[in-house]
Parts: C-alpha cells; structure tokens; sequence
C-alpha cells in the first residue's frame, strides 16, 4: 500500500511537468520554433483515443470478455487507412473555413444555422460527460487501490457528502489545469501547440506505463506468454475466454457493430476532432499518422489480455475487481513503485483525455451555445463594448468547470452501476449520431439542414432511449420498469429490445436503432426540398474543396462592409491589438499600404468572417457581420447561377482555347491559300507576260512586212511572194496561238465541253498517221505504224484525243531529222489500259528540259532546230490524257531521239477480254 | 563608209524584215540568232549599233547589253533593245543596263528607221 | 498527383481488405480452440493480420510521401 500522500504528491509533480511540457510548447510556438510541427508529434496526439478506459477497461473487459476489447482498437486502425480520403478533407475544409469544433463543421455546413450548432453541442455534452465521469472514476478508483482503502488517507474518495469527496477536488484541480493549457487566452484558429505537445508527451507515458507493467506481468509475475496462456488453457473457465464464441453472447454481428462504432469514434469523438484536425499544423503529417497511429493502439493492447489473464489466475474470480488489475498486480507482489508507475500511466490518460475533451466540449458550449443566446439579446448585439475577449475566455473557462463539474455529478450519481468499457461505448453511440451529417455534408450536396437537424435529434432520442436511460436505470436512479416492461406498460417498446428485436448486445442494438433512424430522417427530410440558397454554397464549399483554391473561398452574397465597422467588430472578439495585426497583414496580402486603404469588398467581409468564425464560431460570425454590413443575402437561383458562372466561365475558357487553337489553324490555313493565290497570280502574270510575247511576236512579222510591203512598190516580186508567204504563216501561227491559249483556259477552268464515245484506238492512230502523212512526205522522213490485231474500246472525247496524237506525232516531225528521220507509232493493249509511242530519232532531249517541255511555252530544242509551234502543244495533250485519267510523259537521252508516250485506262467491263472490246 | 548594223533575235521572220529594212537604208547588216552569238559578233565586229531582242535563247538581251556595256573597247557600240513584252520594269531594266534606246514588238518600220537613223547620227 | 491519387486508391483497398479480414465470416475461420505456438489461435492470428495491416498502410503512406 501506498500512503495518500505520495500519490497525491506524485499526480501533482506529474502535472506540473505535464504544464511544463505545455508551457515550453506554447514557448516555442511564439518562437515561431514549434515543436509539435513533426509527424510524430502529431500521431502520438492522436493517442489521446486511449484514456483511462484503455489503460484500465480493456483489461477489465478482456478479464469478462477475452478479445473483445479488440475492436475498439482494429476499428480505428481501419478508420485511419482511410484517412488520406476523410480526413484530409475534414482537415482542408476546416482550415480553409477556419472551423474548431464538430458543432461548428456542421453548422456551418447546414448554411450557418445556430440550432444545429446548438443541437450537436448539446449531443457532445450529454455523450462526453460519462465519459468525462469515467475517467474521474478511473483516477478515484485508482487511488482507492494504491492506497488501499476507501476511506484512509488524505482525501478521502467516495466519501459519504460531496465537499468531503476527493474525486470533486480532482475534478476541479483538473479544470483548473484545463483552463491553463486550453483557455489561458484566445486563438481565432483555436489551436493549443503547449496543449497539444503535453498530449504527445502524456501518450508516450501512457504507453511505457503499461508496457512496462505488462512486461512485469508476464515475464515477473509469470513466465512469459507461454505460461500465462499455458495457464489459461488449463482453466476451462478462462480457456472459455480465449474465443470469440464462448467468450461473448453478442457474435460476430456485436463485433462488426463495435468495430463500426470505433471508426466513428475515432473520427467524431470532440477530442479526436481537436487532435487530428483543429490542431492539425501540416496536411502531409496525416500520412505517417495513418500507420504510427494505429502502431500505438497496437503496442498498447498486446499485453492487455495477459494481464486480465494473469490477474484472473492470480486473484481468482469475483474478489478483485479487473479493471483495477494494472495496479494491483504490481501491488500484491509488493511492487509499490512499478504501482505508482501504473497509476501515474493511467492518471496520465484519464487527465490527457479530460484536457481535450473539455476545450473541444467548451469551445462547442462557447461559439455554439452561449454565442448564439447572448446574439440572441438584441443589447448585446448592438451594445458597442469595444473588447469582449474577457468576456469570451469567461465564457470558455465557465463552460470547462461546468463539463468537469457534470462529469462529476455523473459520477456521484451513475458512476458506480456499469463497468467502465460500458460508459465509454454509451458516449461512442453518442458520438457515431454525428456521422451521417458530417460525412453526408462532405460528400453530398443535398443535404438540409431540416434534414441534419431530423437526423441527428432521431439519433439522439434514440440513443437516449435505447442506452442513455437504461445505463440510468441500471444504476438505481430510474424506476427499472420501463426497462422490462416498456415504456407505458408497451412490450415493443422495451429500450433493449425495441420492437422486439432480440439477440443483440445493447450497444449492438442501440447503434442500430439510432444510426437507422438518423440516417433515415436525415436523407428523407433533406429530400423534402431544394437547399436554400445559403446552404447549397455551403454544401459546394464542402464538397468542393478540394477543388477550389484554398486561400479563396467564394463569397456568395453581394455585400459590403466599411473596414471601419469591421476592424472594431473583429476587435471585440479577438482583441484590438491582434484584430489591428490581422488587418495589417491582410493589406499586405492583398498589396496594400495601409487597412484604410483596403477596398470595403466581399472579399474583405469574408475576411472578416473568417477570423470572427475562429473566436465565436461561424454561425455566430455571419450573425455579427451581418449587422454591419450591408448586404443581401441571395436566393438559391442565384447562388446556382454564381456556381454556374464559375463553371460557365471554365467552360469558356476551355472554348476560348480551341477556339483561338482553331483559329490559329484557319489563320495558317488562309495564309497558305493565300500563298497558294499570289503563286496563281505570279502564274497568271507569267501566263499572260508569255501569251502577250507569243501574240507580239508573230504580229511584229506581220506589221514589218505588211509596212514594207505598202510603203515600197519598188519591191521585187520574188521578196513580195515571199514576204507574204510569211504574213500568212505567220497569221496561221497566230490563229493557232489564239485558239490554243483560248483551249488551255477552257480545260483549266473546266468549261471544256468533252463529247465522250466509244472509240476504237486503232482506228483513231491510224487516222492521225493519215493525216500528218503530208507532213512527212514534205520533211523526208518516214512513219512507222505498230498497231495490234484488236483493241478493246474505250470511251473518251475522239477529236481531244486526235488532237493529242496529232501533237505528238506532228512535233516529232519537225523533230526528226529529214530524209533519215524515222517516227514510229505504236499501240499495244496492257492489263486494263492502253498505251501509244511516239518515237523519234531527233536529236533527244537535254535531261534539264525533261522537266519543263510541259510547261506552257516551254519548247525544247535551240535557236536551229526550234519548232514553229506555240509552246502550249504539249501542256494541253497531258492535261487531255490526263482529265480522261490517263498519263503522258517522255522519255528520252540527248542524241538518241525522244519517246513520247501515254496510257489511257480501259472502262472496268472492257477489261473481261478484247473479244468483247470488238463488238 | 557604211554604218555596220548587228542584228540579233531569234525569230527568222522578224530577222528577215529587219535585215530588208536596213539594208534598204544601206546600212551593213549582219545576224546573230542567240545571245552568246551576238557578243561573239559585237566583239568581233564591233558594229556601230545593235538591234538586240531581250527573249533570246542561250543569253537573253539583258545580259548582252550588260556584257558590251561593261567592255570599255565597246563603248562606241549603240543598244536599241526590242522587246516584245511591253512591261514598264522591262524597259526601266534595259535603259538602266544601258541600252540607248528601246522600242516595244511589234513596231512601227518608219519609226524603227527614223531611231536607228537618228542614233547613228549622233555621232 | 497521380501517385497521390494511387496511394489513395491502394489504402481504400486496403480497408476494405482490413474490414474483410477483421470481420465475420474470415474470423471464424482463426476461432479455434487449439493453441497456436502456444497462444490462443484468435489473439495471434488478429495481432498478426492487424500488424501485417498497419505495415501495409505505413509503406503505402510513406512510400506516397517520397
């Protein structure tokens, strides 16, 4: 046994190095060194889940239920591999909307409404205050054990009167440290780096305590895991607790309950929410949180079954109580140190979690409680006190004496009925009420806040009803009645069988019951109608947070305020001193000198908001603004309007782009085509400058002669026949050029008029052989004709294709050299065209000039062998080959004559065969 | 003694009609029917004026006249460019090559005469 | 983002592993009455799937991490 005095002793030096803890926290944040801002830091705050009801209930209930202590720890641990997709989102959200409480989030979420934030404080009160009693029962308990008796030593717990109980000392030395660690002054963003830091610090005691108790239990008291289960298993009684089956009545569907219970929890409980969002330094710290946290729970419950068995074994049923099996163990084999070590393990826990849990609960009763009502006093809200932070840290240090004080009144009234793991599961029923608006809210956008509100007072009642009462009951303070026999005498309203349903454990029955009605009555009655305007820009900021840009959340009302009304407002709540820096730095970010110089925008009011929201919660914020500003509040069209013109906006911007890509596209476009225009004009230009020089030409002979011809008589006959001969050809050249230059242009521009027939190639070559035989005769040179025996028909425009053959043949006369020349023209039948020759033994082509003789007046040959010809011949016989899709072309090798050929393509049915062809 | 005339132009016909006229005023004629021709025989003939077509095969007129113009021992030689591409910049290209006069195709025989005449005599 | 996006997606999976396993009817299948290395079959096997779990969630957050 220890004396009281020692304990006492001990618990105070552990506070105070706890405070120190605090205290250099707070040192260092103001140093702008934090010492909190580290990952690890940050999970092990997160440990604040295992309070006293872990160090000292789990080993209770694993003493009456074997594993079943498990899943209060497998749930969180689950709930965290998700936390990368919930929680990062609670945590964007509420730094970005500067939210401190669970009541706020979802006031604020349900378009600022002072009922929800009200309705969800008073949940949280009502749930957290057993659980507050727990840990007040935890620490009496724990002295009780330590020093042996229950009315010895100093102070005297569980006294007969009240002021003679040590646990109300306890309670109010606990809120006095509360009040220093949470409330000593005012953060807008309610964050507590000393708070947050003697949390880490307290996990960590926690778990070397009970790791260094376990390790003394199955490695001092027995002989290691082995024994102790070795042990058990021998005891059918105990080996009875080592399965899930026999160890429990509630089966599988209890242990799926308790481990959906504790996902909840670990998210919605006000004290995780405090640790693992509001006081949430850096997004990234989340990620190792995920696996160090559970880590934690992990290391912290692998001896709990060891010790409930050892203690089993040791003590025997019935004569020790197990939740107390931590301390006495060590006890009973006379370690009096390793004892105080236990219990300072355990107070740690019980005080870690009491610290927490009533900031998060007073700042809910602060901004969401009291706030609302004294706005509600019309003097209050106009009343110009310049400073109300007095009055709001009264507001806040009164809340956290009142929580303590309640927890207490529950413990002197309730506290002595139900083991402690039950009192913890009542307030995570409680507290899993809040999930489906806050999840829903995250998630959904259609939810109201008449639906938020149905949801979560159906859940309420329902867990009131089902497990609030009984436990009530249960404890002697209620008439039992009701419990057996229903409320009004009504079987089917029997709390722990409500509509008779039977077989399940009353935490299992309850969570069902009241998650059922919550969800259902949320989702109905927010169905009921369209969200408000207010409430669907809420609902968008929500959902979309992650989408829109951090630092700017939308304004969804017109309104403007004066910085002349808003900096003393903001002052009110938050101090002239700090309201002035805030200002300041906010003309900074937005590149002004001075606040006066600040424009009195939507941004500006939202500002103000903001920062009003962090000290007074954001219902409480909208209402104050709203005095001084003048604004009006829009429609639910037209907040639609704003968010489609946010998303109209993007779509435009999106059109823009390919709109000035297409753009781009049709500029390159017209710039090539008009490329592709001058090109035709330079054409043009060369076609007419070539046309006018073929026209002058032969007019140039023709006027000369004609000139000297009328002018002098004197002159010869000889030259007078001759220079006539030439007037003449020269006018046949010019006739020829004309009708040529006026042909080309018609096939060019496609208004040649073809006059398509059967043609029968033979026959046709044959003629332009005949034709052009005059012109051989005269030169001197000979025409070879190769025909075949038959060829197939084809359609085409008969005199365009003699006037192509013509062409050829006639320039491969003046070609060839006389009396040796020789031309030879040949037809032949290929696979589904026919081809012509026309081969010469002129003097060839230069290879330069292969390429340009179907230019337009292009002409091969030099000054000598030059042609009387026009220079458009051969550009008009390809473009003939060429519309019936055929193909000319020439080959040739300087001083080995030229061979011009071409192919036209038969019709499809005249390919079957030339027999055919002949009919 | 006779004013020896060059001319140069790759058109039989026009050289038939221009070769009768001057021989007619009794100048001495002589051909060339491409561009390399005609600075073979201005070179080597040095005659007094040249009737130069532009659109010549081998060396257009341009460059013949550019080619006597740059030649100091044929600075005596006199250029009338003919041309039957009657383009302003053809003319403002050929009088700036230093041709001494140009006539467009197809031109007048008197007026021909009468410039030929008159640049002969200026000397 | 894209690594942050599959990280995302690899812990879901792995929650839903976790609450497969943790959950009837798999447990029923650790819920024998035999020792196990002379531990009770359900203790050791949840410690054990629980620690596999937690490693696999700390490797897929850090490795996210880098």
């Amino acid at each position: 046994m220890l004396s009281g005095t020692v304990v006492v002793a001990a618990s105070f030096a552990y506070l105070l190095v706890l405070f120190a803890v605090a205290w250099y926290g707070d040192r260092r944040a103001e140093q702008g060194r934090s010492i909190i801002a580290n990952p690890w830091t940050y999970a092990m705050s997160l440990a604040v889940y295992c309070t006293a009801w872990t160090y000292f209930g789990s080993v209770g209930r694993a003493a009456s239920g074997g594993v079943w202590f498990l899943p209060i720890y497998l749930g969180p641990t689950l709930a965290m591999s998700l936390s990368w997709v919930v929680l990062l989102k609670m945590i964007r959200i509420s730094r970005t909307y500067r939210i401190t409480s669970i009541a706020d989030f979802i006031a604020s979420r349900y378009g600022k409404s002072h009922l929800l934030g009200g309705l969800v404080t008073i949940i949280a009160v009502v749930g957290m205050v057993p659980y507050i009693a727990l840990q007040l029962k935890a620490i009496s308990s724990g002295y009780s054990v330590l020093t042996g008796s229950d009315d010895s030593g100093v102070f005297p717990f569980a006294a007969a009167s009240w002021f003679n109980d040590g646990t109300l000392y306890v309670a109010l030395t606990l809120a006095l440290f509360t009040v220093l660690f949470g409330a000593r002054h005012l953060d807008a963003a309610e964050r507590h780096e000393g708070m947050v830091a003697a949390i880490a610090f307290e996990s960590v005691v926690k778990l070397l305590a009970f790791l260094v108790i376990g390790g003394f239990v199955t490695w001092s008291v027995y002989e290691g895991f082995d024994d102790i289960f070795t042990r058990a298993f021998a005891d059918p009684e105990l080996a009875a607790l080592l399965s899930l089956k026999t160890a429990s009545s509630a089966g599988y569907g209890g242990w799926f309950a308790l481990t959906l219970l504790a996902m909840l929890s670990v998210i919605f409980l006000p004290r995780q929410f405090q640790v693992t969002v509001v006081e949430n330094v850096n997004e990234q710290h989340l990620r190792r949180a995920t696996w160090l946290f559970p880590g934690y729970l992990l290391l912290i419950n692998i001896f709990v079954l060891p010790i409930a068995l050892g203690g089993l074994l040791y003590f025997g049923r019935g004569t020790v109580d197990p939740d107390t099996f931590v301390l006495s163990l060590p006890l009973a084999h006379g370690e009096r140190a390793l004892a105080l070590l236990a219990f300072v393990g355990g107070f740690s826990a019980a005080t870690g979690m009491v610290i927490v849990e009533t900031i998060a609960v007073s700042t809910m009763v602060c901004n969401d409680l009291v706030m609302p009502l004294l706005l509600g006093i019309e003097r209050f809200k106009r009343s110009n006190h310049p400073d109300l932070t007095g009055l709001l840290l009264g507001i806040r240090r009164g809340a956290i004496v009142v929580v303590l004080l309640l927890g207490y009144l529950y413990f002197r009234l309730a506290g002595e009925a139900y083991a402690l793991v039950s009192i913890g599961l009542i307030s995570f029923a409680a507290v899993a009420q809040f999930a489906p608006a806050m999840l829903g809210g995250m998630y959904w956008r259609g939810g109201t806040r008449e639906g938020a509100l149905a949801g979560l007072l159906a859940g309420f009642v329902v867990w009131a009803y089902t497990l609030m009462l009984p436990s009530v009951a249960k404890s002697g303070w209620l008439d039992r009645a009701f419990l057996d026999y229903g409320l009004f005498g009504l079987e089917y309203l029997r709390p722990e069988q409500l509509f008779g349903l039977g077989g399940l454990d009353s935490i299992s029955h309850a969570l069902f019951w009241s998650l059922t009605a919550n969800i259902a009555c949320y989702v109905i009655v927010s169905l009921a109608r369209v969200p408000t305007g207010q409430e669907a820009t809420q609902a968008t900021l929500f959902v979309d947070v992650f989408s829109r840009g951090q630092d700017t959340p939308a304004t969804f009302w017109r309104g403007s305020a004066q910085i002349q009304d808003l900096q003393p407002l903001v002052a009110r709540f938050l101090g002239a001193e700090r309201a002035r820096r805030m200002f300041e730095s906010y003309a900074r970010e937005r590149g002004v000198a001075r606040i006066d110089d600040l424009k009195p925008d939507a941004g500006l009011v939202q500002f103000a908001e903001t920062q009003l929201a962090g000290a007074i919660g954001s219902a409480s914020a909208r209402v104050m603004v709203s005095s001084v500003v003048q604004e009006e509040p829009l429609g639910l069209d037209e907040v639609m309007d704003i968010l489609d013109e946010a998303s109209q906006v993007r779509a435009y911007s999106h059109e823009l782009e390919e709109k000035s890509q297409a753009l781009e596209a049709a500029t390159a476009e017209l710039r090539a085509a008009n490329e592709r225009l001058k090109e035709l004009d330079r054409l043009k230009d060369d076609f007419m400058s070539s046309v006018t020089h073929e026209l002058r030409t032969p007019l140039t002979s023709i006027r000369a002669f004609s000139e000297m011809l009328l002018d002098d008589p004197e002159i010869d006959l000889k030259d007078r026949t001759r220079f006539l001969g030439i007037i003449v050809s020269e006018t046949e050249r010019l006739t020829r050029l004309v009708n040529q230059v006026l042909d080309m242009a018609k096939i060019e521009s496609g208004h040649a008029e073809w006059h398509n027939t059967d043609i029968d190639m033979r026959e046709l070559v044959g003629h332009a052989v005949e034709t052009t035989e005059q012109l051989f005769r005269d030169r001197g040179a000979v025409l070879e004709l190769d025909l075949p025996d038959r060829a197939p028909h084809l359609r085409a425009d008969r005199d365009r294709l003699l006037q192509v053959m013509l062409n050829l043949i006639s320039n491969a006369a003046k070609f060839v050299p006389g009396d040796t020349g020789v031309v030879r023209v040949r037809l032949t039948c290929e696979t589904g065209q026919l081809r012509v020759d026309v081969t010469d033994n002129g003097p060839g082509i230069a290879p330069e000039q292969l390429g340009v003789i179907f230019e337009k007046f292009r002409q091969g040959g030099d000054q000598y062998s030059r042609p009387q010809g026009t220079g458009l011949g051969l550009p008009i016989s390809r473009q003939i080959v060429e519309h019936f899709g055929g193909r000319l072309w020439v080959q040739s090798r300087p001083g080995e004559g030229a061979t011009f050929s071409f192919v036209l393509p038969l019709p499809p049915e005249a390919g079957d065969g030339p027999d055919r062809a002949m009919t | 003694m006779a004013k020896k005339i060059l001319i140069a132009d790759d058109e039989q016909n026009i050289v038939i009609s221009l070769e009768f006229l001057m021989k007619r005023e009794g100048y001495e004629v002589s051909v060339a029917n491409d561009g390399d021709e005609a600075v073979r025989r201005i070179r080597a003939e040095k005659p007094d004026l040249v009737l130069l077509d532009v659109m010549m095969p081998k060396k257009s007129g341009f460059e013949v006249c550019q080619e006597v113009k740059s030649n100091p021992e044929l600075q005596s030689v006199r250029i009338l460019m003919l041309t039957a591409k009657g383009r302003d910049t053809e003319v403002a290209k050929g009088l700036a090559l230093g041709a001494d006069a140009y006539m467009t195709k197809p031109f007048s025989t008197k007026e021909l005469v009468e410039r030929v005449r008159s640049m002969l005599a200026e000397r | 983002m894209m690594r942050r996006g599959l990280a995302g997606q690899r812990l879901v999976a792995t929650f839903l592993g976790g609450a497969l396993l943790f959950n009837y009817p798999v447990l029923s299948l650790l819920d024998r009455s035999e020792p196990f290395f002379g531990m009770p079959m359900l203790w050791a096997c949840l410690f054990i799937v629980w620690a596999v779990l937690i490693a696999v969630v700390a490797w897929i957050a850090e490795r996210g991490a880098r």
